[in-house]
């Protein structure tokens, strides 16, 4: 399940998850903190890339502060299970969807451009599958999630 | 206000940017903006917090934090923003929000994201956190994600 990551590869992955510099060779900027050339690091983090080792450099918004965002979850009899993903994967407006354990085992992020789309497709999911679907919008954010220190097994 | 030209810039960033020796030079070139500007929104954008940071954004599942516990707390509302702040600021907490109750069904008004190798791990801190919220807690569940079905970074469509 985890892939093995050489030391370069490791610093690539937790030295930079903020503050990539806006500046016109940010590549090169890394390459020089880490001591190797920009090559390098451009070809690493291709490869982390393409094996989704990491799922992309670039920006990571704040949440609500693009259109409108709730975190919803449906309480799914366990063989409906793959059909209600799929329906609800079929929105582009959803870009998280994880299977839980518990009742309520499916649980989906949906950002859509304003509170009628939103609505609009909250009730479209709850018509299609004929399940309720608890939306739980975001009322206080208490972290700035500027990524987090990663450990390495030995 | 995101202007225009700011949308446009999301739309071409949020899947990530390129990776090539001058990457803003790249999405200037296919914005039809100039490389400074491009830059200089993305700092606007950065200081009024649409976006959180930009950097790498690695898959934990894929580095071995497969333990991805949601754990929900019951706790007073008139108290929650004082623990919400206490436990955002742990360190194995990586998101830490107030969300409304929807009673009778869900009951847990705090939800803080810990990402552990282990269930065990896991555990370990949704231990630290009852004992930051102390009597605070009426009730307590850990959601451990058991499969991602669909994960995107993206937030605007075109």
């Amino acid at each position: 399940m985890a892939t093995a990551l050489s030391v370069l590869q490791q610093h690539l992955l937790n030295d930079f998850q903020r503050d990539l510099p806006l500046t016109p060779t940010p590549y090169r900027e890394m390459a020089d903190a880490l001591g190797v050339d920009e090559e390098a690091v451009l070809s690493h983090l291709q490869s982390l890339q393409t094996g989704g080792v990491i799922s992309r450099v670039g920006p990571v918004f704040a949440p609500n502060r693009l259109g409108a965002s709730t975190l919803a979850a449906v309480a799914v009899p366990p063989e409906r299970l793959e059909e209600v993903a799929a329906l609800v994967n079929t929105y582009a407006e959803v870009n998280h969807n994880y299977e839980r354990e518990h009742r309520y085992n499916l649980w989906f992020v949906l950002t859509a451009r304003d509170e009628a789309r939103l609505s609009e497709v909250l009730a479209q999911i709850e018509a299609a599958t004929g399940l309720p679907v608890l939306s739980l919008p975001l009322l206080e954010e208490f972290h700035i999630d500027l990524g987090f220190p990663l450990r390495w097994e030995d | 206000m995101l202007d225009d030209t700011d949308r446009r810039l999301i739309l071409a960033t949020q899947a990530g940017l390129p990776l090539t020796p001058r990457p803003y030079h790249a999405l200037a070139e296919q914005l039809g903006l100039s490389p400074q500007d491009v830059m200089v929104r993305l700092r606007t954008l950065l200081d009024r917090g649409v976006i959180r940071r930009i950097g790498v954004v690695p898959n934990h599942y894929r580095i071995g934090y497969t333990a991805n516990g949601m754990t929900v707390w019951d706790v007073p509302d008139e108290r929650v923003d004082e623990l919400g702040e206490q436990v955002g600021r742990m360190p194995s907490v990586s998101h830490c929000y107030h969300r409304p109750r929807h009673l009778p069904d869900w009951p847990y008004n705090l939800f803080a994201m810990v990402h552990g190798r282990t269930r065990a791990d896991v555990e370990q801190e949704a231990d630290r956190i009852a004992a930051v919220l102390g009597s605070a807690v009426r009730a307590r569940s850990v959601l451990y994600s058991t499969r991602i079905l669909k994960k995107t970074g993206l937030r605007l469509q075109s």
